[in-house]
């Protein structure tokens, strides 16, 4: 069992006199697979807003510790921040690649900072100076890595936005990993996928949970509807219904916990859960 | 079908109603109003039947859509060739056209300037700017002043006036980044306009409505431009008849160089992080910032550089006609500049060059039809977004890529919500 890398604490978000999130506190771990499940609506996309500082969380406290032990209070930081010092990556349930640019050029956009540490930095590249070039070229083979990850290698030069949906998937997932994440966040990376495609996602997940035959290593936290999915890859499942946590544990546990067949699963899922 | 065009005829009753049925004119004791049915019956008519006919065509031919990649490797294709020619004839222009050619060359090549720079904000940045005529008002009026108050020469001023102009576009920037789309244009737009009222109203300062007048005239390394000629001038130092056209085509040099400057430095931006972090932001922001970006700095840096072109064009401006005055620096002149950058395709070099040719150039060749002029332009703007709704030469070229670089479709791009 990992370390905590990012501990929610009694976290709410209201919207209005619309309670989202209602006090939810739980841990990813390090080196592991987190998945965060639950109904429509119960708040898990709002959870990943506030982990991503796309909101900011009404109470609560969300602590980020690197394998470093650098400490960070995501509550308190500049959304740009939380990707670039904390080192959280995130992708979108509803794709947002950069449609007309191609498939290198999201990845390399994906390491501007590390290509442009500050603007006197992109400004003096104009005239040559400031070592550009050198960057670049290490920006494109570390793309070319994540590329060759996920099946895309191929499809380099295309436009992100004429990639069929499966491929468009994992290059959201490479996207958000060239920003080299210690914590990479999934919002329902196999909606739309079929099978297979469901299968190599759940392998390549693996893969970059365990830093194996990719380019990079990250923990994951996950939302997802694919029960298969879900169950397959976790260590670690955290179960919401209306904002609240209603358990929390191990895929098998999760699987034997009445209360969530009761909220959940008992809804016509049972056969996908038990194979 | 009939119905269709019966809308349409009710839609222009509706529009010429008021418009062409009644007339003004000044009687014996007060305005008398003239009613002209006929004329009304006419254009009603024109339009019924108009848009019957054109029904009529389109059910003829069959729905063809042409391959969106198709056209943009055929402008990609005219490009390559085009570009060359067009760059040789600019630059041999004084060799072979006559004074009233370079001046509208001048004034062509300064619009071409602002609409690369402007290219920079909207076409590549997508921050739909109404304002740009400001930076481009801060600039001319940073040298008049510079030059008048502190005696600095054009060469020295053209610098300043850019850093002023960029740190004005930096103070825009920070209130409205905040804004996007529509809210983002209108602040710009109200930007530009308190730019030019506070000019007109500063007469201590600017001169007011006057304008301010002996501004002086950019050198060549000292050597002066004069139609007398004398010690330290430029026909002087290299024997020549003393002209007044040296300067007119040491301008035009002048003028070609900065826009080739910024087209340079706009190109070479697009290949490096921080032009790829524009293009980014103006197809998701969002994703930007889930990336790290620093989405402020990354459109104050737009805001900022834009503006100082527009600054470097304001300073030649001002040298150029040695007067100015807040009558130069309308809305209308933003307007144009957008129009150029949207006519030319937001993003493309050479259509936002040979927009700025057809509007600017154009215009001056339509001087004769003067009455009709706007009415040609707004007839060809509607034409050219009915047909090419991106724009001339939309689409945009990757800005790296592992094989060959493919032109990518303008379909594919968004054109971004400021």
């Amino acid at each position: 069992m990992g370390a905590p890398l990012l501990s929610v604490e009694a976290l709410t978000m209201r919207f209005g006199g619309l309670i989202a999130v209602d006090a939810l506190s739980f841990e990813a771990r390090a080196g592991e697979i987190t998945a965060v499940i639950g109904p429509n609506g119960a708040g898990k996309t709002t959870v990943f807003n506030c982990i991503t500082g796309f909101y900011r969380p009404s109470e609560g406290v969300l602590r980020l510790t690197h394998g470093d032990a650098a400490n960070f209070l995501l509550t308190s930081m500049p959304g740009h921040q939380i990707t670039r010092r904390g080192k959280v990556a995130r992708t979108f349930q509803n794709i947002r690649l950069f449609a007309g640019m191609t498939v290198l050029e999201n990845l390399l956009v994906a390491q501007h900072n590390y290509l442009m540490p500050n603007v006197i930095n992109g400004l003096l590249a104009v005239f040559g100076l400031g070592g550009h070039g050198r960057a670049e070229r290490i920006a494109i083979e570390k793309a070319k890595l994540w590329m060759h990850a996920t099946g895309l290698t191929a499809r380099a030069d295309d436009p992100a936005g004429s990639l069929p949906y499966g491929d468009q998937r994992r290059l959201e997932i490479a996207r958000a990993m060239c920003t080299d994440p210690e914590l990479l966040c999934l919002d329902e990376p196999a909606a739309g996928l079929n099978p297979r495609e469901s299968d190599e996602l759940s392998n390549l997940l693996v893969r970059i949970r365990d830093g194996r035959d990719v380019a990079g290593r990250s923990s994951i936290l996950l939302i997802e509807h694919d029960m298969g999915v879900v169950m397959r890859i976790s260590d670690h499942v955290v179960v919401l219904d209306h904002g609240r946590k209603i358990s929390d544990g191990t895929p098998a546990e999760i699987r034997a916990d009445p209360k969530v067949i009761a909220a959940y699963l008992g809804e016509g899922d049972e056969d996908e859960v038990a194979a | 079908m009939l119905r269709d065009a019966a809308l349409s005829a009710l839609v222009a009753f509706g529009l010429f109603g008021p418009m062409i049925g009644l007339k003004t004119e000044v009687g014996v004791a007060a305005i008398e109003l003239i009613y002209r049915p006929i004329a009304v019956l006419i254009a009603v008519a024109a339009v019924f039947f108009g848009r019957l006919a054109l029904l009529a065509w389109k059910s003829t031919r069959p729905v063809a859509k042409a391959a969106p990649g198709r056209i943009a490797g055929g402008m990609a294709y005219v490009g390559r060739y085009l570009t060359p020619i067009v760059l040789v004839l600019t630059i041999t222009m004084p060799f072979y056209a006559e004074r009233y050619w370079i001046d509208l060359g001048i004034l062509v090549l300064t619009y071409v300037m602002l609409g690369w720079g402007l290219n920079i904000v909207v076409g590549l940045a997508g921050l739909l700017d109404l304002g740009y005529v400001a930076f481009y008002a801060v600039g001319a009026y940073s040298y008049a002043l510079i030059a008048q108050n502190f005696g600095l020469g054009f060469w020295t001023c053209l610098p300043l006036a850019g850093i002023l102009a960029a740190f004005w576009g930096v103070l825009l920037g920070f209130p409205v980044l905040r804004l996007r789309g529509d809210y983002l244009a209108i602040v710009t737009l109200a930007f530009g306009e308190i730019i030019r009222v506070v000019i007109l109203n500063w007469a201590s300062l600017t001169g007011g409505p006057n304008g301010m007048s002996g501004i002086p005239r950019p050198t060549l390394f000292g050597l002066v431009f004069n139609s007398g000629g004398g010690e330290g001038s430029f026909a002087d130092f290299f024997g020549l008849e003393p002209s007044i056209s040296h300067r007119v085509i040491f301008l035009f040099y002048v003028i070609l160089g900065l826009a080739l400057l910024t087209n340079w430095v706009s190109l070479r931006l697009r290949r490096l992080p921080l032009g790829r972090a524009w293009e980014a932001l103006r197809e998701d922001e969002i994703a930007c910032r889930a990336l790290g970006i620093d989405v402020t700095v990354t459109k104050l840096t737009a805001f900022a550089i834009g503006a100082a072109f527009a600054g470097f064009a304001g300073a030649f401006f001002a040298t150029r006609q040695a007067f100015i005055s807040p009558e130069s620096f309308t809305f209308i002149e933003s307007a144009i500049v957008l129009a150029i950058v949207v006519l030319g395709g937001l993003g493309s070099q050479l259509g936002v060059a040979l927009a700025a040719i057809v509007m600017i150039g154009g215009g001056e060749m339509f001087r004769d039809f003067q009455e009709y002029r706007m009415l040609i332009f707004g007839g060809a703007l509607v034409v050219v977004m009915v047909v090419r709704p991106r724009g001339f030469l939309s689409g945009r070229t990757p800005s790296v890529s592992l094989g060959t670089k493919r032109k990518i479709g303008a379909d594919l791009m968004t054109e971004g919500h400021g």
